[in-house]
């Protein structure tokens, strides 16, 4: 002991802990410098920036169809919905009209898209709680056939690029109605399968209810978006408010609690798994036949939007997704700015955690399904 | 608001209002807090380096109206300097942050201004067009 300062015997209960960039439960490189005393929580900072890929300045030094797959590569978990959010900011800037069926298309593979989403949102949820492999395995199982759908459809597993401005990029496979609609009917049970295992699952509802409670203002006021704002009680889905694609074209309910805590996130995407699987039911059977790009293959590959800005914002799983694009002519953007929904919700994060542990932390982190990829960019 | 605040101007082009830098705090108090108006949700703050100026873009948007508007507010390379918004929406702590990471704008009475996606020790910013780093190689032409 002959080597330590003497401040290090002094009697203090607050120390430092540094969770990440490599814990497991914070999902990517996430730092989260906590203070703390004993294991209550006095306050927390959040370091971000470790996945951090000049993607916005990468951006300006390609052409608009080179951006693409990188937008793959922002919300890794929600490809398509990346694609479709830039794909319809460069279509407003270009003022083209999409097919009908395109549309349709589109509509289908987004909501896919969302429900493997919230699968993985709600399944390392759960995980982090400490119910180790099943539940999560559970949802990559039901998961995995989404994958494959996608897969028939262009080809690739995590990272799609699927969408064109204009369109898609080829027609789907002739079996893929029959694929989806096979799909929603072996998603209904399981979703119920998954809720009797989870949801009043005693250890869960103690480990969730009343933790990381966010109030309607605190969520308006730090931007909060998507299935996180709708847990506090607000009424707001952007498919709802500005419908884009064909979604006032389907039924479909807006799932909304009032509690604000993390039982309640996870609760809004259960239940917007259900509504996505109504509005995939409905857009089956309106699929209509016809052209899928209006673009000839030149234009939808070197598109030279006027000069002009747009901002699109559509609602990806995770919340608010937008695109903020200034064109000065040329085959390159001038700027791009990705208006990411977890950089907002994770923004909220140090406002949750008012006298909790250290094991909440987890809960209330697994409750926002944050995706780093998108925060860092 | 052209009628209450006589520096304002509205471009019709871009869908957006363009504000003195003096004028930002009272538009801002503005468009919160009268009551018809409310917005209270910042969507979107970025920035765009035009080199002769420098655009400073909000994007805000009412649950009441469920409409959007678009701030803008213009400034000189010289003086990249603008009063912080951060009291009005709570988000634009993180916004206006990397903001300054990326363009260099110091936002006055933000509460922490420093670098959120780049290292601390990080020299310029990167999404100026003027940034040069000998590591970016250039592609053959």
């Amino acid at each position: 002991m002959t080597g330590l300062k003497p401040e290090y015997f002094r009697d203090t209960d607050e120390y430092f802990l540094n969770m990440g960039p490599q814990h497991p439960s914070t999902h990517g490189v996430l730092r989260l410098e906590l203070k703390l005393d004993g294991e209550s929580l006095k306050d927390l900072t959040v370091h971000i920036g470790y996945l951090h890929r000049s993607m916005e300045k990468m951006m300006e030094n390609r052409t608009y169809m080179q951006i693409i797959p990188l937008t793959d590569r922002l919300d890794y978990l929600a490809s398509m919905s990346n694609n479709l959010a830039y794909v319809m900011t460069v279509e407003k800037l270009l003022d083209v009209a999409v097919p009908e069926r395109a549309q349709w298309i589109r509509m289908i593979i987004v909501e896919l898209q969302r429900i493997a989403s919230h699968l993985i949102g709600v399944g390392t949820f759960v995980q982090d709680l400490g119910a180790f492999g099943t539940p999560l395995l559970y949802c990559f199982r039901e998961r995995e056939k989404i994958i494959s759908i996608f897969e028939e459809v262009c080809g690739n597993r995590l990272t799609y690029s699927y969408f064109r401005f204009g369109g898609v990029a080829k027609d789907v496979p002739e079996n893929f109605t029959q694929m989806v609609s096979g799909f929603v009917r072996y998603m209904r049970p399981k979703i119920d399968d998954f809720e009797r295992l989870i949801t009043n699952n005693i250890i869960f509802l103690k480990r969730t209810k009343g933790i990381g409670v966010m109030s309607a203002e605190l969520a308006k006021s730090y931007a909060v978006s998507g299935p996180n704002i709708r847990a506090s009680g607000v009424q707001w889905d952007i498919r709802k408010s500005e419908p884009y694609l064909m979604y006032d074209k389907v039924d479909f309910d807006v799932p909304v609690y009032q509690g604000g805590d993390s039982w309640d996130r996870y609760m809004v995407r259960i239940d917007e798994i259900r509504q996505s699987l109504r509005i995939l039911e409905q857009a089956v059977a309106k699929l209509p036949a016809g052209e899928v790009n209006a673009l000839k293959a030149n234009a939808m590959r070197y598109p030279k939007p006027a000069k002009g800005e747009a901002y699109v914002r559509t609602e990806s799983p995770r919340g608010e997704l937008g695109f903020f694009i200034v064109s000065d002519g040329s085959e390159k953007p001038y700027r791009v700015k990705v208006r990411a929904p977890s950089f907002s919700n994770l923004a909220v994060l140090p406002k949750l955690l008012g006298g909790l542990k250290i094991a909440d932390i987890v809960a209330v982190c697994g409750s926002l399904d944050l995706v780093m990829g998108e925060i860092d960019r | 608001m052209k009628k209450i605040f006589s520096g304002i101007e509205y471009d019709e082009a871009a869908g957006s209002y363009i504000v003195p830098k003096r004028d930002l705090p009272n538009v801002c108090k503005y468009v919160k807090d009268t009551d018809d108006l409310s917005f209270d949700y910042l969507k979107c703050l970025t920035a765009v380096d035009y080199a002769e100026k420098v655009e400073v873009v909000y994007e805000l948007y009412s649950f009441k109206l469920n409409l959007g508007i678009k701030i803008k507010v213009a400034l000189m390379p010289n003086d990249l300097k603008l009063p912080s918004v951060v009291s009005f929406w709570a988000a634009a702590d993180w916004f206006e942050r990397e903001v300054y990471d990326m363009f260099g704008i110091v936002f006055e009475g933000h509460p922490d201004l420093k670098r959120i996606l780049l290292d601390d020790g990080w020299k310029g910013h990167p999404l100026r067009k003027d940034y040069t780093d000998e590591r970016i190689v250039k592609k053959p032409s």
